[in-house]
């Protein structure tokens, strides 16, 4: 559905996308992942053909982004950043608009608007002015218009951004059931939003493709199971009990308060049974013992090859990546 | 062209939609009233076609500073609210955004020009005046707005906002106004080309009296093509960014 081969694209002399290749097949939900500045958002304005690339070839259901551009737009729906939204205008009349605009006319049109809507649960505000809308309302318009001509791709720019927890929760909901009817692709900068609606993830870094896991391969490409231990106690004499056990292959102090310690153990195989007998053994009183959510820091620096940033070893000093 | 015309109907709803239209409409209305009474009908006797030029004269004036307002929204406000996308990511052409976005702000300010026919009206019913002097003050106005318009198009295609839009445009459109004074004070082949390139005071002061030239309309359309020309282009070209 989408090909990309050595997609490069310069910004003057700084390079945002470097040698990008990936493919995403029909039906997939994709997550393109990466920190702040990492060229995401270039990728997506490449694949909807807004930008060009500097070198390399992009493709969606076999039309090229520079060739055919036209072609490619008609194909897909598109979520930026920020809700391309006409505040002056009423949510139908503006859903109505785009409609037309990807070649959906008359009572077609209306009756897809009325579904979309639907879908969408934004029936309630069809007819108050867009720029009355709230941020998750904006979010929810954004996406409606997005899918409104039936897509085969919908890409979706930092879609849960800005949303409060209910909003977001929401929202991959709304994500998850475009995947019945659309090849999906989205940016994040937060790993627990593509990995509760993602297939598979693209991690972007500095403009090149650290790797394209399924979701569940990442665990197995980070190769060991992060968890967090909090005991009361000092730190002393803990790591060395830990570091003892057969499967704990890494201990870290992160943070030593109120006579609490807590630890992050990177287990392999998930040892968790044996830590917590051994920690009751030894007299500590568990308060915590549990896996993190996997997280955008951890995942890149085990696929970079680099240690947890900012953990502190067994003495407290810092432990910072190269 | 079904874009084109979808465009041009959101385009004009939304100067309807807003108080900016009312207010520019409202305030041009006002302007060519009060210099209507206080210049072209003055307290001095004038003959009918003189007060006629000269309603012609201040609606140009006008004319020019509302295409500058009215144009300055119109890929420049999209830029600055983020609304751009919509319509960049939709299979429609550059070509089709640049001449849906011009022709809606020259039919809004053809809506104001036309708006203003009671004064000439007035005079047509208490003075002496052709109904062909009036057709071609309007026809100037109208092809004078399409140039200007059609610059401000440009401007609002380069801006980041609409406030460099207003000064980008202005600037130009003062820029094509004094090559009347450029061709003044230089010698030929400068000034030969400048007076012939100037907006407004080799190619409008005959509609004013009613002289139609087929020359002068040609010039005005031929303004308005080139900017929209350039400003599809520079759409264009925005891609490769």
């Amino acid at each position: 559905m989408i090909s990309v081969e050595n997609l490069t694209k310069c910004y003057g002399p700084r390079l945002a996308l470097d040698r990008v290749s990936f493919q995403i097949e029909r039906g997939e939900a994709i997550g393109l992942l990466g920190l702040n500045g990492a060229g995401k958002t270039t990728m997506l304005k490449i694949l909807t053909s807004l930008i060009l690339p500097s070198a390399g070839r992009a493709t969606v259901d076999g039309l090229d982004v520079v060739k055919n551009a036209r072609g490619v737009r008609a194909r897909l729906g598109y979520l930026p950043d920020t809700p391309p939204i006409y505040g002056e205008m009423t949510v139908r009349s503006y859903l109505l608009f785009a409609a037309q605009l990807r070649g959906l006319v008359g009572r077609e049109a209306l009756e897809r608007v009325e579904q979309v809507e639907e879908m969408t649960a934004i029936r309630d505000v069809r007819d108050e002015r867009a720029s009355h809308l709230s941020h998750g309302y904006r979010q929810r318009v954004g996406i409606a218009q997005a899918i409104v001509h039936r897509p085969s791709v919908v890409i979706l720019d930092e879609p849960t951004s800005g949303l409060d927890p209910a909003q977001t929760v929401e929202m991959r909901g709304l994500i998850r059931s475009l995947r019945s009817e659309h090849t999906v692709l989205f940016s994040s900068h937060l790993l627990p939003e593509v990995s509760h609606v993602c297939d598979r993830v693209l991690i972007l870094h500095r403009g090149a493709l650290l790797g394209s896991p399924k979701m569940s391969e990442l665990a197995a490409v980070l190769g060991m199971h992060t968890v967090l231990v909090r005991v009361r106690g000092e730190p002393k004499g803990l790591v060395e009990l830990l570091s003892k056990l057969e499967g704990v292959h890494e201990v870290s102090v992160e943070q030593f308060n109120q006579g609490q310690t807590e630890l992050r153990l990177m287990l392999a195989p998930d040892v968790r049974p044996q830590v917590a007998r051994a920690l009751i053994a030894q007299g500590y009183d568990l308060l915590r013992l549990d896996r993190p959510e996997l997280d955008l820091e951890t995942v890149f620096l085990r696929v970079t090859g680099h240690k947890s940033q900012g953990t502190r070893d067994a003495n407290g000093s810092a432990d910072r990546p190269a | 062209m079904r874009m084109v015309a979808l465009i041009v109907r959101r385009e004009l709803g939304a100067y309807f939609r807003s108080p900016l239209g009312f207010i520019i409409l409202s305030t041009v209305l006002l302007l060519d009233g009060l210099l209507f009474n206080a210049y072209a009908l003055g307290a001095a006797e004038r003959r009918s076609s003189s007060v006629l030029m000269l309603f012609f004269y201040f609606s140009s004036g006008t004319t020019l500073v509302a295409s500058i307002v009215i144009s300055m929204r119109l890929l420049a406000e999209e830029r600055q609210t983020g609304s751009a996308a919509l319509i960049l990511s939709a299979p429609v052409s550059e070509a089709e955004i640049v001449i849906g976005k011009f022709l809606s702000a020259w039919i809004f300010l053809a809506i104001i020009t036309i708006a203003t026919l009671y004064m000439p009206f007035l005079i047509f019913v208490n003075g002496s005046v052709t109904p062909g002097q009036i057709c071609a003050g309007y026809l100037g106005l109208l092809v004078l707005g399409a140039a200007a318009v059609a610059i401000g198009t440009l401007g609002s295609v380069l801006a980041p906002n609409q406030i460099v839009a207003t000064l980008l445009s202005a600037g130009m459109i003062g820029l094509t106004v004094i090559l009347w004074w450029i061709a003044h004070v230089t010698s030929p082949p400068l000034a030969t080309a400048s007076a012939y390139a100037d907006l407004y005071m080799k190619h409008f002061p005959p509609f004013m009296t009613g002289v139609l030239s087929t020359a002068n309309v040609l010039y005005y359309v031929s303004v308005a093509y080139l900017f929209l020309q350039i400003s599809i282009r520079v759409l264009e070209a925005r891609r490769w960014r």
